[in-house]
């Protein structure tokens, strides 16, 4: 957990100096003046020692001498509001997402082998398959331009952000259809089960209260882990429509050659993502007694 | 019945999208470059079944060269990174204890950057371009390749067959590459054909952020983000990159998925 934090921290950090090159000359642009270079290089301490500059990134991070090149402010300032947006965004998704994965994955594992679990499976084949931004496309020509119910982007009140939070959540969803109805045909053939419905509980009752609270541990992991792909993923749903999160970010200052934002927005994602994995496990572990014991 | 058909439709669009890529300079009906500014922004027409594009671009000829594109650059990528996922994850798993550790740590923090973020970080710092890509690619891929692998060598290497390697005097190398190895194949090759619709995606969502294949080379991602400035005014532009993409990525895990069924009689129960 801490190396990998660790780890995770200095490849952030290497970002810049992996680029083959200079890196002062890098930050400068193509055709600076050599005087800038070496401002820039003064500026950014580039030419002390590697742990040096590895320290003072990372203090540099939380007490704000670490700025952006484009706007001077302190980055810490610039990336946590668009981190909170696409944070916003993937909490939005992921909920619908399992509510609809969920309910869908229980009806194919009920109705096994019928129509109806073959209509789920194929369209959650269909949503694993769907690039992402392609999916944004087709729901803003339909839902924005052709019927005119919903904004094509930006951010603003709730109307805001269904498209993109739907955006994102198809290809969750199908996954956790998928691993629900897997988990729940497990459980389905488990010997209480069995023993639950020939004492003559009705069968709904039995899936709801007794199956479905075995089933659904498994796909609370793979709900999180979900979740965290997505504040990955959410870039390129951002860039369909505007929103102004911190993937976007990531990318537009990557063409404005603004690197110490790239570095910290990456290493934020990575941080956080890394959390989230940590959470689902702690989680699975309240949630299985099973687990606690090993 | 149903996964066979599957497996088969899957199979079949393979097949036609490779058939397609390949063919690109021969059936393509304009050059995918050639522009023509009278007509641009045209819909849908018999002279361009798919329309045109801002510059009046034929939109086939653009999705047909796209083929040749993105599978060119996904196959490498993923032929790359699977011989080296597979050599590291071998070794990892074969040989165990401290090797392992840094391989597979190494591996955990890649896997740390999530989704395309991964991709995103290395063309931060390569750039973009054809080579940069592939390089992404292949780097982001590694660790599952990688992961797959140790999990099979570590359940194969304690069979009985490997003793048997063993006491007839075949060194390590001998008994990972060739009797191990052979045994973990069904696997990879699963994992091989769903990479292949997750490079496909990752090539077009990059292209799409303009991180990937840079205009005015033909690339399903790149062109669907012109595509977004003029979905008012001509919304073909958006619909067929998109369904090329979709339909080779369906392709591909229509594919993986049957073929992993096929591979692995015991999960087909589920």
């Amino acid at each position: 957990m801490i190396p990998i934090l660790f780890g995770v921290s200095v490849l952030s950090f290497l970002l810049l100096h992996l680029i083959p090159g200079d890196p002062a000359r890098i930050i400068a642009g193509i055709g600076a003046a050599p005087e800038d270079v070496e401002v820039i290089r003064k500026e950014f301490n580039l030419d002390a020692p590697l742990y040096v500059q590895y320290i003072s990134f990372i203090t540099g991070l939380f007490n704000g001498n670490l700025k952006s090149i484009n706007t001077q402010d302190a980055v810490i300032k610039e990336i946590i509001p668009r981190f909170v947006n696409t944070f916003q965004l993937s909490l939005f998704s992921i909920f619908v997402s399992s509510i609809i994965g969920i309910t869908f994955g229980i009806i194919a594992a009920v109705k096994r082998n019928t129509w109806i679990d073959n209509l789920v499976m194929g369209f959650s084949l269909f949503g694993i398959s769907m690039p992402i931004f392609w999916l944004g496309i087709l729901l803003m020509l339909v839902f924005s331009l052709y019927l005119n119910i919903l904004p094509p982007g930006g951010k603003g009140g709730f109307q805001h952000i269904i498209l993109p939070g739907i955006t994102l959540g198809v290809a969750s969803a199908a996954i956790v259809a998928r691993m629900t109805r897997a988990s729940m045909l497990q459980v389905l053939n488990q010997d209480y089960i069995r023993t639950a419905l020939s004492t003559g509980l009705p069968k709904g009752k039995v899936i709801v209260k007794y199956a479905l609270k075995n089933a659904l541990i498994p796909v609370v992991t793979v709900v999180g882990l979900q979740f965290g792909y997505m504040l990955g993923g959410a870039v390129l749903t951002e860039s369909v429509f505007g929103w102004p999160g911190l993937g976007r970010l990531i990318v537009d200052s990557i063409f404005n050659r603004d690197y110490p934002v790239v570095q910290a927005g990456i290493l934020l994602i990575a941080v956080v993502f890394v959390l989230v994995n940590l959470g689902v496990d702690l989680l699975y572990a309240v949630l299985d007694p099973r687990i606690r014991r090993r | 019945m149903r996964k066979n058909k599957m497996a088969t439709l899957g199979a079949f669009i393979v097949i036609a999208i490779v058939i397609i890529g390949i063919l690109a300079p021969i059936i393509s009906p304009y050059d995918p470059n050639a522009q023509d500014l009278y007509n641009s922004l045209e819909g849908p027409s018999l002279k361009h079944p798919f329309g045109v594009d801002l510059y009046g671009r034929d939109i086939l000829s653009r999705v047909i060269w796209g083929a040749r594109i993105s599978l060119s650059i996904s196959f490498t990528a993923v032929l790359l990174s699977g011989m080296l996922g597979i050599m590291l994850g071998a070794i990892a798993g074969y040989f165990g204890g401290i090797i392992d550790e840094i391989i597979m740590r190494i591996f955990d923090m890649l896997l740390s950057f999530p989704d395309i973020l991964l991709a995103i970080a290395i063309v931060a710092i390569l750039g973009p371009g054809k080579l940069n890509l592939i390089l992404a690619l292949t780097i982001y891929s590694l660790p599952q390749f990688a992961r797959i692998t140790r999990g099979s060598v570590i359940s194969e290497k304690n069979n009985e067959y490997v003793d048997a390697a063993r006491l007839m005097g075949e060194n390590d190398i001998s008994i990972l590459f060739r009797y191990i190895l052979p045994n973990c194949i069904s696997p990879i090759i699963v994992q091989g054909t769903m990479r292949m619709a997750t490079a496909i995606l990752v090539i077009s969502g990059l292209g799409f952020l303009g991180l990937g294949i840079q205009p005015p080379t033909p690339e399903w991602g790149t062109d669907l983000s012109v595509a977004r400035t003029y979905l008012r005014v001509a919304p073909h532009m958006g619909i067929f990159p998109g369904l090329a993409i979709f339909i080779t990525v369906m392709g591909f895990n229509f594919f993986g998925d049957g073929l992993n069924d096929a591979l692995n009689p015991r999960l087909k129960d589920r």
